[in-house]
């Protein structure tokens, strides 16, 4: 019953995936190199910089620090799987009306965990942003823009739906 | 880098896993949140043979209230202490401290139980729980037992869970009428690693601390319980002198480590200015109770 392979059924995106896969492999390697979802970056790889979050299970989570073997049975949705479904459509206008990307390595992982904060559909002050957002790394905007396309965002979703 | 080449076996009961821990011992590890565990594999600082996954032992998550005391399985998400209301009543100095720890997404797949298992000297959850006087319960296939949290942390990442056993969940008594708690660290960013921390649980008469529990994490090899500081104020009517005492006294309870976050003198400089704010805030919050 222990294996250093095994054949793992998950829901990436939408889609039901089988693949054979190494125990040691970690789910985003998995789901860029078998599946060809590059949207999820890897940075440290040992979850300091949040570049590799996706979404296990409906929550946020680093990417990095899951093995691929563990998602059997479990839902992922990437990047992309957000971008499809149109959920961040406005948080993505937003990341590009505010500048609020330069490289974009880490813009993945912020919409991801800001797709969470979003969610809560809660007034949300700049300092609970910058909290909800801390353990995710941006080396390019200083991190002003960031918070200001996500709250816009918040504000805007609020007003919409008042 | 790369996590090692290594097996994989994901226990589907309590009773698997332990037979698992009886044949494979100290060659193999436990995964349940991962999140401390993973960042070492990636890193290869540990090489396990072999990874018993744990995360689907449904029976090991759960916070409940039993005899005046919370129960919290091993396997309870940090997100989900977070969100517990029993917790934010009958736990505040947990309540308080766990925004502390990790980040969002660390603390969706994080796990309580992984936390004390772990004994990292700069976690917030061990300071708590020995602070509060919890009880931690471990079995292996030779039975299970039920360890005082005070003989718990032996040293650096080591604690008296022996090779065999697994950490089945923690009991931490409600608290009291009477007492009061306060929790406070210094990090550079919210949800890092601690530079300087104390948990700090009171009982208090008024003005006047009559006994408490200062527990300072991020410090030494262990979370350290401060006698000498609390000697220095029980019974005493709370004012600047006392303040100054119970700061002066922590040399004699504290003798910090160097590490990345900060020389030894920095961090006891540290922890005793944290030490005059949480008694403080523990000292408001008895006069508002």
């Amino acid at each position: 019953m222990s294996d250093e392979t095994k054949t793992i059924t998950l829901t990436v995106n939408g889609e039901s995936v089988t693949k054979l896969v190494d125990a040691r492999t970690h789910l985003v390697d998995f789901l860029r190199g078998e599946l060809g979802l590059t949207g999820s970056h890897l940075g440290c790889e040992h979850g300091i910089c949040g570049a590799c979050s996706v979404r296990l299970d409906g929550d946020v989570v680093r990417g990095c620090l899951m093995l691929a073997i563990q998602a059997d049975g479990a839902t992922i949705e990437t990047v992309e799987g957000l971008t499809a479904s149109d959920e961040i459509a406005d948080l993505q206008e937003n990341f590009v009306e505010r500048d609020a990307l330069q490289c974009g390595f880490c813009t993945p992982g912020m919409l991801i965990t800001a797709a969470e904060l979003l969610r809560e559909a809660a007034p949300k002050t700049r300092e609970e942003i910058r909290e909800f957002l801390s353990g995710n790394y941006c080396r390019c905007t200083g991190y002003h823009a960031i918070v200001d396309a996500v709250e816009t965002t918040l504000t805007q979703r609020l007003e919409k739906s008042s | 880098m790369k996590a090692p080449k290594m097996t994989y076996a994901r226990a589907d009961s309590v009773a698997q896993a332990l037979a698992l821990l009886a044949e494979h011992g100290d060659d193999a590890n436990v995964l349940a949140g991962g999140q401390s565990l993973m960042p070492t594999l990636n890193m290869r600082l540990s090489k396990p043979d072999l990874l018993i996954d744990i995360n689907r032992l449904e029976d090991l998550a759960g916070i409940s209230v039993e005899d005046d005391a919370v129960r919290i399985g091993a396997l309870t998400r940090h997100a989900a202490v977070q969100r517990s209301p029993i917790v934010a009543e009958h736990l505040p100095l947990i309540a308080e401290a766990m925004p502390h720890v990790a980040h969002v997404a660390v603390r969706n797949r994080g796990t309580f139980g992984g936390s004390i298992a772990l004994a990292d000297p700069a976690a917030e959850l061990p300071a708590c729980i020995l602070a509060l006087g919890a009880t931690i319960t471990v079995e292996s296939v030779r039975g299970r037992r039920d360890i005082a949290v005070a003989d718990f942390f032996k040293g650096l990442f080591e604690t008296e869970r022996q090779p065999d056993e697994l950490l089945i969940e923690i009991r931490i008594p409600c608290q009291r009428p009477g007492t009061v708690h306060a929790f406070m660290e210094l990090s550079r960013r919210q949800g890092d690693f601690a530079i300087a921390g104390v948990a700090c649980a009171a009982e208090t008469d008024g003005e006047t601390v009559t006994d408490a529990k200062l527990v300072y994490f991020a410090s030494e090899d262990r979370p350290t319980l401060a006698a000498n500081a609390v000697a220095a104020i029980a019974g005493k009517v709370w004012s600047d002198e006392s303040r100054s005492a119970a700061m002066a006294a922590l040399s004699e309870d504290l003798d910090p480590m160097d590490n990345l976050q900060g020389s030894a003198a920095f961090k006891l400089h540290l922890q005793r200015v944290l030490t005059g704010r949480v008694l403080d805030q523990a000292i408001e919050r008895a006069r508002a109770a």
